[in-house]
């Protein structure tokens, strides 16, 4: 059927908004001028200090989204990401807990303090993704979650009376845990990252890697690189979005080569060589999930916390947030949402 | 039991027919053994290496992974290996079927299909040749056992395990299997081998159960089944490589930590799993016959002769109906003909006609 002239305008317009390429995210530029030569110290760089000083006080917002078959580690691996118990499952769940005949969507917050910074913490888990007979479009409910976040931050930020600091709830990483088949993704794999790659930071992960030798993890983890590219789905961090050289070298090894990562998760120590380790015990040996030859996992840890943390936030903020903003201005006419009403149905639509 | 003393055949009251179970067993061994394994799971739980390791060859020497947008549009495919095997003069010719494909797709309803029709298939074409003129050679194609394979990733049955398993169990033998057992601690074994069993009963399903060993037998392979049957289901590992372990080569799984090896009954159930095919491969298929076989074979009979039935009922009735409509109709024709003579007889001149009588 032949689009009406009213759809193909919208179209246009909407190409004219959301160009092929996502915009760069928006940074503050790097001051140009002349490079004028200090006569003595003026103290320009405790502006760090300043900064530091206030993340400290009001701290922040993270919010990570776990997506994948149930069995495959995910609240173990979350619980050992922030080294507390702060997933769904720690907060009164029981172990025989039945799979849920649909997606479920289910946050928990925490706030977890670290060297006088406060985050708050909220992990989003996602139970019944992938475990049904029929799995078609299990991915609808966790997208619709995802946009309804944006919609959320949207209404706050179109407000006349803005709040000084708007709740953050938007999804900032999302985990998509990969099955240690050894062969290849499967083909939900591909249709939820496919899908969800356009509106969220999807860090792919292979969970429960201690079922691999190094030999088959190195080989699973090419074949998984080489199908993501092949089917062109962008995974974080996403290269159109490497801001300068510096980043594109780091980021191009961090995914040529280490991702995705083959983590191993567990909440348990054991003694091993005169140190308490997390790990996990088997009756060949200890597996130690803070030692790099055994997992990658503190590969994975230090990427999403102790460097890309704050990058997370920016590209939720500044590219699929913008995205998600300018398709609903774009759907009302140009205008931001504003009657009650009318927000209803846009809801509705989503 | 006394060895059979056929070398005196003259000793008074001995009949001799007590070397028959040698004469069976070397019958036995000449015609050589017959068995089919069927393998069911999803992609990536270690059946092709399980079974390699079992049968200690290569049934899959060209193998090519498919990639997942390759699985996308496949849909459960059946392929069946034959392997000769000969151990000590005995022959077993083993068909392994497999079912690439099975729990692969995003909608996996049609998944069962495919395979419960070759199940069916094979019964019918064993009843078919049993029903035959001539059954000297009857090959047997049935299967025997189904391997189905349960991830040891999740908490337990899946919803397609349940169904699957409850759609197949009243044709087939089903021993419940969990690969890459090297990714559970033992007690995170111990735990799902029970959630996993405590499942089954919730929902009905019929596994394989190893006959008790009877009364008669020693203590050593009475123990033996006992143990096997308190390790179900089986948590193994599979590997033909050869790795350097304590001083020895072992079939095993080399990883930084530690060495898996497949033979060791500390490390997993392997040895069990090979036991338990073994020593009941036996029993295996006299289930097969007895029970599944004999069930298919009377639902089957059943069905063909009820459709016969029907029809002849349907022809009955049919039969009825029209000699009562013929009853009518000639009834009609004779209260007609009554009146068409009394108006012959009242009134010449008129024109009985044109009382247009309906009929």
């Amino acid at each position: 059927p032949h689009a009406g002239p009213a759809e193909s305008k919208n179209e246009a317009a909407m190409s004219e908004l959301v160009p092929e390429t996502r915009q760069k995210p928006v940074v503050p530029m790097k001051p140009t001028g002349i490079n004028a030569s200090l006569l003595g110290y003026i103290g320009i760089d405790t502006i760090i200090e300043q900064m530091r000083k206030k993340t400290m006080k009001t701290g922040f917002d993270f919010n990570i989204m776990v997506v994948g078959q149930s069995g495959l580690g995910k609240s173990t691996l979350v619980n050992t990401l922030f080294k507390s118990q702060v997933s769904r499952k720690s907060s009164g769940w029981n172990r025989e807990e039945k799979i849920p005949k649909t997606v479920e969507i289910k946050a928990i917050g925490h706030v977890i303090e670290e060297g006088g910074v406060k985050m708050k913490l909220t992990v989003i888990d996602t139970p019944g993704f992938g475990d049904q007979i029929n799995n078609e479009n299990c991915w609808e409910p966790i997208e619709k979650y995802i946009n309804e976040q944006y919609e959320k931050f949207l209404k706050e930020e179109v407000n006349i009376a803005r709040k000084k600091r708007i709740p953050d709830t938007r999804v900032h990483c999302c985990l998509y845990f990969i099955s240690p088949t050894g062969h290849s993704l499967r083909p939900l794999d591909l249709e939820f990252m496919k899908h969800l790659s356009k509106v969220v930071n999807i860090i792919p992960v292979i969970a429960k890697a201690d079922t691999m030798t190094l030999e088959e993890k190195t080989e699973f983890k090419q074949r998984v690189r080489k199908e993501l590219e092949v089917n062109g789905i962008e995974f974080y961090p996403q290269k159109e979005f490497d801001e300068d050289l510096e980043d594109k070298t780091e980021n191009d090894k961090i995914r040529q080569e280490s991702m995705p990562f083959a983590v191993v998760g567990s909440d348990k120590e054991y003694q091993v060589n005169g140190k308490r380790v997390l790990g996990r015990k088997t009756p060949w040996g200890i597996i130690e999930v803070e030692n790099l030859n055994h997992c990658e996992f503190a590969l994975l840890r230090d990427f999403v916390i102790r460097t890309h943390l704050q990058d997370l936030k920016e590209v939720t903020h500044n590219i699929h947030y913008e995205t998600y903003r300018a398709k609903r201005l774009n759907d009302n006419g140009g205008l931001p949402p504003m009657a009650v009403e009318t927000e209803e149905n846009h809801e509705s639509n989503l | 039991q006394q060895p059979a003393q056929f070398t005196n055949p003259e000793t008074p009251g001995y009949v001799g027919f007590a070397n028959l179970p040698n004469q069976v067993h070397r019958k036995s061994v000449k015609k050589g053994f017959e068995f089919t394994l069927m393998v069911v799971g999803e992609s990536g739980l270690g059946k092709s290496t399980l079974i390699n390791s079992l049968f200690l060859t290569d049934l899959y020497p060209e193998r090519i992974i498919p990639g997942a947008a390759d699985k996308i549009e496949r849909t459960v495919q059946i392929e069946a290996s034959t392997v000769e095997i000969e151990e000590r003069g005995v022959k077993l010719r083993l068909t392994v079927v497999d079912t690439p494909g099975y729990g692969d797709a995003i909608n996996c309803r049609d998944c069962f299909k495919t395979i419960i029709s070759y199940i069916d298939e094979q019964f019918e074409r064993y009843l078919h040749d049993e029903s035959g003129l001539n059954r000297r050679h009857i090959v047997d194609n049935r299967v025997h056992c189904c391997f189905y394979f349960i991830s040891p990733f999740g908490h337990g049955l899946k919803p397609l395990d349940v169904e699957f398993m409850k759609a197949i169990h009243n044709k087939v033998n089903i021993v419940p299997v969990i690969a890459k057992a090297d990714t559970l601690s033992l007690k995170e074994r111990e735990r799902l081998k029970k959630r996993i069993l405590d499942e089954i009963e919730e929902h009905g399903i019929k596994i394989y159960h190893l006959p008790d060993a009877e009364s008669d037998e020693d203590e050593d392979f009475k123990e033996q089944t006992r143990l096997l049957k308190a390790s179900i289901p089986f948590c193994v590992v599979g590997s033909n490589q050869l790795i350097e372990a304590k001083g020895k080569k072992v079939r095993g799984r080399l990883y930084p930590w530690g060495v898996v090896e497949v033979e060791n009954p500390e490390h997993n159930d392997f040895l069990k799993l090979r036991t338990m095919l073994i020593t009941h491969m036996q029993d295996l298929q006299e289930v097969t016959q007895d029970l599944h076989y004999e069930n298919f074979r009377s639902e089957r009979l059943k069905r063909g002769s009820r459709k016969i039935e029907d029809e002849e009922v349907n022809k009955d009735q049919i039969l009825l109906e029209k000699e009562a409509e013929l009853r009518r109709m000639q009834e009609m024709i004779a209260r007609m003909q009554a009146q068409m003579q009394m108006q012959m007889q009242s009134g010449e001149g008129d024109n009985s006609a044109a009382h247009g009588h309906h009929v």
